[in-house]
C-alpha cells in the first residue's frame, strides 16, 4: 500500500526521531512511504492564534503537496485534525473547498491507519515496562481517535499499562498558549506531570509530538526519571 | 455589580488565583464532583447525544424566530395581567425596576440567584434608591454577608470558598459559632433569611426559561428559595435575557432535563416553579402585581452575526466546570460575572474587547467545553473566532506577535525555504542549545525556557535520513 508521509514540522525539524520510528513501523507492516519535499507545516499555530487569512497561502501548499497522495498518515493526532479542518477554512472558496475536501478524506492519524486501514493491532513490537498514556484533545476530541492507540499498546509485548487520572485534562500546551499565558500552561503541565507521577510509570507514552514536547520538557527540566515516548517509537520497539 | 469585575489587569488577576490555593483546592474538587456528577447523569440518561442535538435544535429555533416568541410571550404575560418592558440597555432595566419599587414605597427586596441581574448592576441601583436588597440564594447569600463579593461561578457563586472559609465569613459578620457542617450553615442561613421573606415588600427573580405559549416563567433551584421570593411578596420582578425563553411546555421540559443533569447531575433539581403572571382569584398565594423585564444590553447584536450560537446558553455551566484553565485561574481572574469557556466568549461580545480582550486567548482549544455543552455550542471555535477578530478586524494584536506570525506564515507558505530553515536550523540555534535541548531560549520562547526544555533542531536532517535510509524497513 502507498501511504505518503505527512510528517508535521515539529518532527521535520526537533523529532526526527519520531519520523524515523513512524516510517520504520509503517515499512515492516507492507506500505511503501513517500515523503513529498513540498510540505511544510498544517499552519495551526498562526490560525489559532486568529491569523486565519494570513495561514490560507501555507494551507494552499500543502492542499497541493498531498495532492496526489492515496492515503496521508500523520503522527500527530492535532496535524491530522487539522487537515480536516481545512473543508471548513475554505467553505467560502470554490476553487479550493473541493480540494481541501479531498485532502482532509484520505488523512489519517498513524495509529488510526493501522488499526482502521491496515486492520493491524499487533504490529510485533517489544517494550519491557510499565507505561501510562496520554489521550491528547485534538486527537480524542476533535479527530475523534480514542481507541487505535490504546488497541496498538494493548498488544506490544512485555508492557504493563497504567491509566493516567484525569487523562481527558488538557496538558497546557495549546500552541501559543504555552507562550502567551505561561504562567497557567504552567500550572497545568505541573498537574500532568504530577498524575504521570502518581501512576509510578516508566514510560509516558502520547500519539501528538506537541504535548509530549510540553510534558516532556517539564519533565526533564524537573529532572524526573519517567522516559517520553511517541506510541511510533513504542510500536518501533523491538 | 456590574459585569466587569475586580481591579487590575488579567495577568494580576491570573497571578492572585494561582496563588490562592485554598480557591484552588475548592476549584478543582468541585470540578471533579461536579463532572463525574454529569457523566453518570448523562450516562443514565442514556442516547445523550441524542439530547443533545434536541436541546442545540430547540435552542436555534427559538433564536431564529425570537422576534415572533418574545411577541408571544409578552402578548400572554400582559393577557393575565403583568407588566412587559423591554430594555435595550442595563440601565434602563435598572431604571424600570427602580421606579417599580419606588412606586411601591419598597423597603425591602428579597431575590433569587440571577446573573443578569448582576450584569446589569441592579443591586446597587435599587440600594442607591435606599433599599435593603437580600440575596437569598446560599451561595449568593454568603457573598452578599462577605463584603458583597461577586459570584465565581455562574451555577454556584461561592464555589471558590471552602466550608471553613463560609464559617468565617458568618462568624466575622455574624457572630456564628456554630461547626463548617453544611447542614449547620445552611440552617444558620436559612433561619437569617426565614423573617425577610416575610418582611419583603418585593420579589425579585432571574428567570431559566419563560414560556411564549403561557407567558410562564420558569425557575429551577435546589434550596427552593426562588418558590418563597415568588410567592410571598405582593410585587413579582422576573428579570430575563432577552433570549432566554422556549416555545412551549414541552421543549421547557427537554431544556430542564438537559440543564439540571449538566449542571449538577441531577435528574432534577428539588425545585422546579413556574409562575403564570399575578395572582388570579382563587390562588392560594403568587404577587398581586408582576413584571417581567426583557433585557437586551447587547444581545440583539450578536443575533445574525457569527457569534450567535452563543445565545444558545442555558447557563449550565458544564463548560466551566470542565474547563482546565478555569480549573487554575479561578472565576475572579476573568475579569467578568461570566467566567469560564461561557464568560471568554460572552463578556467580550456583551462588554467589548477592551476590558475583555485577554479572554479568548485564555483557553487551550482544547475543547472539552464544546464536548461539555448541552446545547451544543461550538464553544472554542467560537474562543478562535474572537481571536481572528482581535488579529483582523481589531487590529489589536500585538506587534511583535503580528510580525512572528508574518514571517512563520510566509516560511510555511515557501516549501524551499522551509526546507532550507529544516536544514540550518542546527546552525541557527546553536548559541542556545545545551546538548539535545535549549534551556535558555531567545524571544518568545523565553516564556517556554523559564519553565520546560524545548527541543535542539534535529542532528541529523529527518528528509536526508529518510532520502539515504536502507529501503524495505529496518528489520
Ligand atoms: S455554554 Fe453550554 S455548557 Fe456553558 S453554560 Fe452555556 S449551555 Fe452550559
Amino acid at each position: 500500500m502507498k501511504v505518503t508521509l505527512f510528517a508535521t514540522c515539529m518532527v521535520d525539524l526537533f523529532q526526527g526521531n519520531v519520523g524515523k520510528a513512524t516510517v520504520e513501523v509503517l515499512e515492516r507492516l507492507g506500505c511503501e512511504i513517500d515523503f513529498p519535499e513540498a510540505q511544510t507545516c498544517c499552519g495551526q499555530p498562526a490560525y489559532n492564534s486568529g491569523y486565519v487569512e494570513e495561514t490560507k497561502a501555507a494551507m494552499k501548499k500543502m492542499i497541493q503537496a498531498f495532492e496526489h497522495a492515496e492515503y496521508i498518515v500523520c503522527p500527530s493526532g492535532s496535524c491530522a485534525y487539522f487537515f480536516k479542518e481545512y473543508p471548513h477554512v475554505f467553505k467560502d472558496d470554490p476553487v479550493w473547498k473541493p480540494k481541501a475536501q479531498a485532502l482532509a478524506d484520505k488523512t489519517y492519524e498513524f495509529t488510526q491507519f493501522i488499526v482502521e486501514v491496515l486492520k493491524v493491532k499487533d504490529v510485533g513490537a517489544r517494550l519491557n515496562g510499565k507505561a501510562t498514556y496520554h489521550t491528547s484533545c485534538h486527537m480524542t476530541r476533535l479527530l475523534g481517535v480514542k481507541e487505535p492507540p490504546m488497541e496498538l499498546l494493548k498488544h506490544v509485548k512485555g508492557l504493563e499499562f497504567t491509566e493516567l487520572p484525569n487523562k481527558e485534562q488538557c496538558c497546557g500546551f495549546g500552541g501559543t498558549f504555552a507562550v502567551k499565558m505561561p504562567d497557567i500552561s504552567e500550572q497545568m503541565v505541573d498537574e500532568k506531570v504530577e498524575h504521570v507521577e502518581e501512576t509510578g510509570a516508566e514510560y509516558l507514552v502520547g500519539a501528538d509530538a506537541a504535548c509530549l514536547m510540553n510534558i516532556g520538557g517539564r519533565i526533564n527540566r524537573e529532572g524526573k526519571n519517567i522516559k517520553v515516548m511517541h506510541i511510533a517509537e513504542v510500536l518501533n520497539s523491538r | 455589580m456590574a459585569m466587569k469585575i475586580g481591579t487590575g489587569e488579567f495577568n494580576d488577576r491570573v497571578g492572585t488565583g494561582i496563588k490562592d490555593s485554598f480557591m484552588r483546592g475548592a476549584v478543582s474538587s468541585a470540578q471533579e464532583r461536579f463532572q463525574s456528577r454529569r457523566l453518570s447523569a448523562a450516562e443514565e440518561l442514556g442516547n445523550w447525544e441524542d439530547w443533545r442535538s434536541h436541546g442545540e435544535e430547540i435552542r436555534q429555533h427559538v433564536l431564529e424566530n425570537l422576534d415572533y416568541y418574545l411577541y408571544q410571550l409578552s402578548e400572554n404575560v400582559s393577557k393575565r395581567g403583568g407588566h412587559v418592558f423591554f430594555a435595550q440597555t442595563a440601565e434602563e432595566a435598572s431604571e424600570y425596576i427602580k421606579n417599580v419599587v419606588e412606586k411601591k414605597e419598597a423597603k425591602k427586596i428579597v431575590k433569587s440567584k440571577s446573573m443578569v441581574t448582576e450584569e446589569i448592576n441592579l443591586n446597587a441601583a435599587l440600594e442607591e434608591a435606599g433599599c435593603d436588597v437580600i440575596e437569598t440564594d446560599l451561595g449568593e447569600y454568603i457573598l452578599q454577608v462577605d463584603d458583597h463579593e461577586p459570584p465565581s461561578h455562574i451555577v454556584v457563586p461561592a464555589l471558590h470558598k471552602n466550608r471553613q472559609q463560609i464559617r468565617d465569613v458568618f462568624k466575622e459578620k455574624h457572630g456564628y459559632d456554630k461547626s463548617d457542617e453544611p447542614e449547620e450553615l445552611a440552617l444558620h442561613a436559612r433561619e437569617k433569611l426565614r423573617q425577610e421573606y416575610l418582611n419583603a415588600d418585593v420579589g425579585i427573580t432571574g428567570c431559566n426559561f419563560a414560556i411564549a405559549e403561557t407567558g410562564s416563567v420558569t425557575l429551577v433551584t435546589n434550596e427552593g428559595n426562588a418558590d418563597l421570593v415568588m410567592a410571598l411578596p405582593k410585587t413579582q420582578i422576573t428579570v430575563m435575557g432577552m433570549e432566554r425563553l422556549v416555545p412551549t411546555f414541552e421543549e421547557m421540559e427537554v431544556l430542564v432535563s438537559l440543564l439540571t443533569r449538566s449542571a449538577v447531575g441531577q435528574k432534577l433539581t428539588s425545585y422546579i416553579t413556574t409562575v403564570t403572571g399575578p395572582k388570579e382569584e382563587g390562588d392560594v398565594d403568587g404577587p398581586e402585581e408582576f413584571h417581567l423585564v426583557v433585557v437586551d444590553n447587547g444581545r440583539s447584536g450578536i443575533l445574525g452575526g457569527e457569534f450567535q450560537s452563543v445565545l444558545q446558553c442555558i447557563r449550565c455551566a458544564a463548560c466551566v466546570n470542565a474547563c482546565p484553565v478555569y480549573r487554575h485561574v479561578g472565576g475572579h481572574s476573568y475579569g467578568s460575572i461570566y467566567s469560564g469557556p461561557i464568560g471568554a466568549v460572552l463578556s467580550p461580545l456583551l462588554g467589548g474587547y477592551d476590558d475583555f480582550k485577554e479572554l479568548p486567548y485564555a483557553s487551550t482549544l482544547c475543547g472539552a467545553c464544546t464536548e461539555a455543552c448541552p446545547v451544543k455550542i461550538p464553544l472554542h471555535e467560537l474562543l478562535h473566532k474572537h481571536r481572528q477578530v482581535i488579529v483582523e478586524k481589531e487590529g489589536r494584536a500585538p506587534v511583535s506577535e503580528k510580525l512572528l506570525m508574518k514571517a512563520y506564515a510566509f516560511g510555511a507558505s515557501s516549501p524551499s525555504l522551509f526546507k532550507f530553515a529544516t536544514k540550518i536550523a542546527p546552525t541557527v540555534t546553536s548559541p542556545f542549545t545545551d546538548g539535545d535541548k535549549i534551556t535558555k531560549g531567545p524571544g518568545p520562547l523565553k516564556a517556554w525556557t523559564n519553565i520546560r526544555d524545548f527541543p535542539a533542531p534535529n542532528k541529523e536532517n529527518f528528509r536526508d535520513w529518510f532520502k539515504n535510509r536502507p529501503k524495505g524497513g529496518a528489520n
